[in-house]
């Protein structure tokens, strides 16, 4: 019992931190790709390319067994948990750099003709109006990343979905255990679906 | 988004632009650094990726990954289009269903659970159809999103020029729906391109599982998943591209 319970605590932590990590490193790079700087901003769109365009599966195999041959060595959970945060980064960056973009451009015009710099017409005009946008994809990111996870199981993190199948191998009842963690899934789904409609109607 | 730089302005970009390519070119200088620490940039390491037989096994791979993703691609979309045209609680509940379970999950279910009850399927399929049940929930979303997107003015314009409601959809409806669609779909195909290396854990030879073959045997792990990353980068790549030129050229020729 002691394996469900690892597997439900490792994919919670690993989604909640690698969301963490996703949003802070995608927030960089949306503001890369945003700044007027031609170098800055193909090096934002150069990251969001690269990352979101190799499979993940690909990456965590690069990094887990990859990463020790150069001679960085971190305990596998992290090594999997930094995989997951750079690769999600790019989808983050993106729903962020679309939500800007979606603040109509009168917007930003209004803001110049009072006067306002660049700095204070961000803070003041575009970015309050941008992140309501961005809640609910940025959901729909927390959702897909919370499946993402279930692949740190294939490269040894023993997540719900790994210990589903150890479990299943051990008492050989499929049909409970998969549909246990299944739902385990989408309670997460949900929680987090229930959690962007508080923050949206928060925002609004 | 900003006015047009004056001068002071660009003479600042031109600085930022200067020291934030000095920083970019120290770190990728690091990584090399550290790679070669490792010896891990040898001609040695590399040289097996000059050679045709290690590119024509991965390319095989390559094959391979596309033929399973051309079969869920149709699997699925056939899926999608049936869940999108009957919006009742069974479909609905469905796609989200699939929006939230892991495909692994599903394709585990293939694998340790399906043939406990006497169904055994080929690689293959153990693959493509766990793909398939997952994709169909988007593709479903998105022709619902496409075909809501189509002004009602125009089902309306149809209908009341006495056309049939099914050649209205046909005719009408769904070409507009497919060009709001067309930026999701290309981002579906790269999505579900990138899913079928999920081969790696069902053992169907396609890139990914190829590059963990190659590696097992030459032992060069960073180079050989490299390659197979990079191989994956110029496909995808090429995807988005193509996509975006047919857009543009039907997107002239709408007008």
């Amino acid at each position: 019992m002691s394996l469900v319970l690892e597997g439900f605590l490792n994919t919670v932590a690993l989604t909640l931190l690698s969301f963490c990590g996703a949003l802070v490193v995608g927030g960089l790079v949306a503001v890369l790709r945003i700044v007027p700087v031609p170098v800055l901003r193909g090096a934002g769109a150069v990251y969001v390319e690269v990352w979101r365009n190799v499979p993940l599966l690909a990456w965590l195999v690069l990094f887990v067994f990859g990463l020790p041959e150069v001679g960085v060595t971190m305990p596998l959970f992290w090594t999997a948990f930094t995989a997951i945060a750079l690769y999600e980064a790019a989808f983050v960056a993106e729903a962020l750099r679309s939500g800007v973009h979606a603040v109509a451009s009168g917007q930003g015009e209004a803001a110049r003709a009072l006067g306002l710099t660049v700095r204070q017409s961000l803070r003041h005009v575009i970015l309050p109006q941008a992140v309501k946008n961005v809640v609910q994809p940025l959901a729909n990111i927390a959702i897909a990343l919370t499946m993402a996870t279930a692949l740190a199981g294939v490269v040894g993190v023993v997540d719900m979905t790994r210990a589903a199948q150890r479990i299943n191998l051990e008492i050989a009842q499929p049909l409970l255990v998969f549909t246990g963690v299944g739902l385990c899934y989408l309670v997460m789904a949900a929680g987090i679906g229930f959690g962007a409609r508080v923050l949206e109607r928060r925002l609004a | 988004m900003f006015d047009a730089p004056g001068p002071r302005f660009r003479r600042r970009v031109f600085w930022i632009s200067a020291v934030s390519a000095a920083v970019l070119a120290g770190l990728v200088a690091l990584g090399l650094w550290r790679f070669a620490a490792g010896g891990q940039l040898e001609l040695v390491r590399w040289k097996p990726y000059l050679t045709w037989p290690v590119w024509r096994y991965l390319l095989e791979g390559l094959g391979s990954t596309v033929v399973a993703a051309c079969a869920t691609g149709v699997l699925a979309m056939a899926g999608g289009l049936l869940l999108a045209l009957r919006p009742n609680r069974f479909t609905r509940a469905y796609a989200e269903v699939m929006r939230t379970v892991p495909v692994l999950l599903l394709v585990y279910v293939m694998l340790f659970v399906l043939p406990s009850f006497g169904v055994n399927l080929p690689l293959f399929w153990k693959l493509v159809v766990p793909l398939a049940l997952s994709h169909a929930a988007s593709y479903a979303v998105i022709f619902r999103a496409g075909v809501e997107a189509v002004d009602p003015g125009q089902r309306e314009a149809g209908l009341s020029l006495g056309m049939p409601d099914g050649v209205v959809t046909r005719v009408v409806v769904l070409p507009q729906a497919v060009r709001h669609m067309t930026p999701l779909l290309v981002t579906q195909a790269v999505s579900l391109l990138k899913d079928t290396s999920l081969g790696y854990v069902v053992s169907y030879t396609e890139l990914l599982f190829n590059g963990r073959v190659l590696a097992n045997h030459n032992g060069l792990l960073i180079q050989t998943f490299l390659v197979v990353a990079f191989v994956y980068l110029v496909v995808n790549l090429a995807l988005s591209r193509l996509a975006h030129r047919l857009e543009a050229s039907r997107a002239r020729t709408a007008r």
